[in-house]
């Protein structure tokens, strides 16, 4: 008798022995983000801005307009033999800008084209400075290229955020739409088992693989694209539990009462999908209108996305981030009370 | 809820371990259980007798508490299960029909699982002994066969120690090696003094294991007793069972001195006759007669498939 291990425990370990005998489920938790932000971490990686191309028709040829050679890391210099082979590239679009080389020069350019005006500034600045152009005001340029500001820094706690929703919604639903299919959650209340406790071994199930998802995540970040992790692991990880519960107790609510996989995973498309779209996974949430703003930011998935955004790139603690934390508390709290009363177990 | 009550309740509700009055559960139009009364005893093996869609599945669930009947009065050892629910799940085991573990867990792993979630009962050990298991302990439940999965539910319904056993169809859709092996299971189980109600639309088995059975149709109880009690009251409880060329007609038979009832089947007829030496003789003087050869003789004492015949006119098993 002194064998006996505490039901709670002994539901949450089979299920945890039921996820990790599954390679699938296991693929889509911890390799699908990893590929995810692989693909758009080198899709959106820092390059050297392009440089513009414009020409240069007449005589004189190259470098020696104005009296000076024409210098310029922005710009990108084809030199025509006359000015209707410009004039022709410059329609067609190949150059931004052809300047006419004689006493005055002539910039023909379309100014509604805003490659073309840049191209305009670009030009008429390196040509009177070469001149010698004084400028009467002094200023001093900071380019950024630091970690913390860049689009995977960004990117990489959305798709976490992304992540710890699907591995909760989908992971916690399926689970139980298939244990209604097959019975055995009607055979489970056959047994003195407490309702609460088996819906709370999901959830903690859950809580097993969170760690390893997030090193996972944030160990490819580090490594791969230099992300920043400025504030405390601990927070992080707080924030990710409370992430998780949220998410969690949606699955639950879910999956409540589908009696089909398909059921179920039509539900779980209508619950995901606004998230997706709407919580600054790939862009940021403000960009949607005001209006929205209330809705949006009552949003799981966007609370989360906020706070590890804070905690990761702005190092944030506690204080900054309690509003979000407290939503996501209340999400899993509300969730995993309705589901607990709407249950169907048969 | 306490342990002083936990024990068997025989004093306050005299024999009865399970006791059921005017059960009636309707889904729409179809009566499902349509006013059934049920006395199961302490220690004895009761089995629900009926052909598919009768209504077995519906009464034992609503007796395991996991359906709620539309009427009637359900008492499982002596408790109602809207006030001891937690109580009676601690002291009953049940196994459902079909239900499937999980594939991914090992045999042991599940029986384990099962063993945690009852206050007290036998060790997952044990059943695999009990249930003859243990070369399966540490394999897939996915990676079973038809008889070991079921005797893996009945492990699981074992789990708890129970009091009493329920089993829906525990061996249907089982080869005869796997069913023979869970009837002996069934059987210590009962000898231990444990009570056990089952349902079954298997002849063989009602009379094998159970002490009294219940005859179920159409949601009704129509026949209730031991199997031999059963089989005695029949008006005919002998089948002459031959075949001969040419054939004889229904209305060849039914002149014949205590014939009750003839049916066919293929070739050869079930003849349900009161007494053999009146019957036979007078059979093979009319074939003699008619100038028919015997191809076949054979008599039988009549079984529970004879009194479901003779009781709703149908044959039991539904091919």
């Amino acid at each position: 008798m002194s064998s006996r291990r505490p039901p709670l425990y002994a539901l949450t370990r089979a299920r945890v022995l039921e996820f990790i005998r599954e390679p699938e489920a296991v693929f889509w938790v911890f390799a699908f983000p990893v590929i995810m932000a692989l693909v758009l971490g080198f899709a959106f990686r820092d390059h050297a801005p392009e440089r513009l191309p414009i020409g240069v028709a007449g005589e004189a040829g190259l470098r020696q307009l104005g009296g000076a050679p024409l210098t310029s890391s922005a710009l990108k210099t084809v030199p025509f033999a006359t000015l209707e082979e410009g004039l022709r590239a410059l329609r067609t679009g190949k150059i931004a800008l052809l300047i006419e080389n004689r006493e005055p020069l002539v910039y023909h350019f379309d100014p509604t084209r805003p490659d073309a005006r840049l191209a305009r500034l670009e030009v008429d600045d390196a040509i009177q400075r070469a001149a010698g152009r004084k400028d009467p005001v002094e200023r001093r340029e900071v380019p950024m290229h630091e970690k913390g500001s860049r689009y995977i820094d960004f990117l990489l706690p959305g798709i976490l955020g992304l992540n710890l929703m699907g591995t909760g919604i989908w992971g916690i639903g399926f689970g139980i739409v298939n244990a209604r299919l097959k019975k055995t959650l009607k055979l489970m209340t056959a047994t003195p088992m407490r309702k609460s406790e088996y819906l709370l071994a999901q959830i903690f199930s859950r809580f097993v693989f969170l760690v390893l998802e997030i090193a996972v995540i944030l160990l490819f970040g580090v490594l791969a694209f230099g992300v920043p992790i400025r504030g405390s692991l601990m927070l992080l990880l707080l924030t990710a539990l409370l992430g998780s519960l949220s998410f969690a107790g949606l699955g639950l609510l879910v999956a409540a009462r589908a009696q089909t996989l398909e059921a179920a995973s039509g539900l779980m498309n209508f619950v995901m999908v606004p998230m997706w779209l709407l919580s600054g996974v790939f862009f940021s949430a403000e960009r949607f209108p005001k209006a929205a703003q209330p809705l949006i930011q009552a949003l799981p998935l966007t609370a989360l996305n906020d706070a590890l955004r804070a905690v990761m790139l702005e190092g944030k603690g506690l204080p900054a981030i309690t509003g979000q934390l407290l939503l996501l508390a209340a999400w899993g709290l509300v969730t995993f009370a309705i589901a607990l009363k709407i249950f169907r177990w048969q | 809820m306490g342990t002083a009550n936990s024990s068997p309740g025989r004093s306050e509700t005299a024999t009865a371990a399970i006791l059921c009055h005017g059960l009636a559960k309707f889904y729409g139009e179809v009566r499902a259980v349509d006013g059934l009364d049920l006395e199961v005893r302490y220690g004895e093996c009761f089995g629900l007798l009926g052909p598919n869609g009768a209504g077995k599945t519906t009464t034992i669930e609503i007796l395991e508490g996991l359906t709620a009947p539309d009427a009637g009065d359900v008492r499982v050892l002596g408790r109602r299960w809207g006030t001891h629910e937690r109580e009676l799940r601690g002291r009953l085991g049940i196994s459902l029909q079909e239900t499937r573990f999980s594939d991914k867990l090992t045999v042991f792993e599940t029986l384990d699982l099962f063993r945690s979630l009852y206050p007290r009962g036998r060790e997952p050990e044990q059943l695999l002994a009990d249930l003859s298991l243990e070369e399966k302990r540490d394999a897939r439940v996915g990676k079973l066969s038809g008889g070991q999965r079921q005797r893996l539910a009945v492990a699981c319904a074992l789990a708890g120690d129970p009091e009493i056993l329920f089993l829906d169809e525990p061996t249907t859709g089982l080869d005869p090696q796997s069913r023979h092996q869970l009837w002996d299971k069934m059987e210590s189980f009962r000898a231990a003094g444990r009570t056990v109600l089952l349902t079954t639309h298997y002849m063989e088995e009602a009379e094998r294991l159970c002490d009294r059975v219940a005859v179920v149709d159409h949601g009704k109880i129509i026949a209730q007793g031991s199997p031999a009690e059963l089989v005695a009251g029949l008006r005919a409880p002998h089948i002459v069972e031959f075949a001969s060329e040419p054939a004889l007609s229904a209305e060849d038979l039914k002149a014949l001195p205590g014939v009750r009832d003839c049916r066919r089947r293929d070739d050869r007829w079930f003849v349900s006759v009161a007494a053999l030496v009146d019957a036979v003789p007078a059979l093979l003087s009319r074939l003699d007669r008619g100038g028919s050869r015997l191809l076949s003789l054979s008599t039988h004492r009549a079984t529970l498939e004879d009194v479901f015949i003779s009781l709703t006119g149908r044959e039991l098993r539904d091919e």
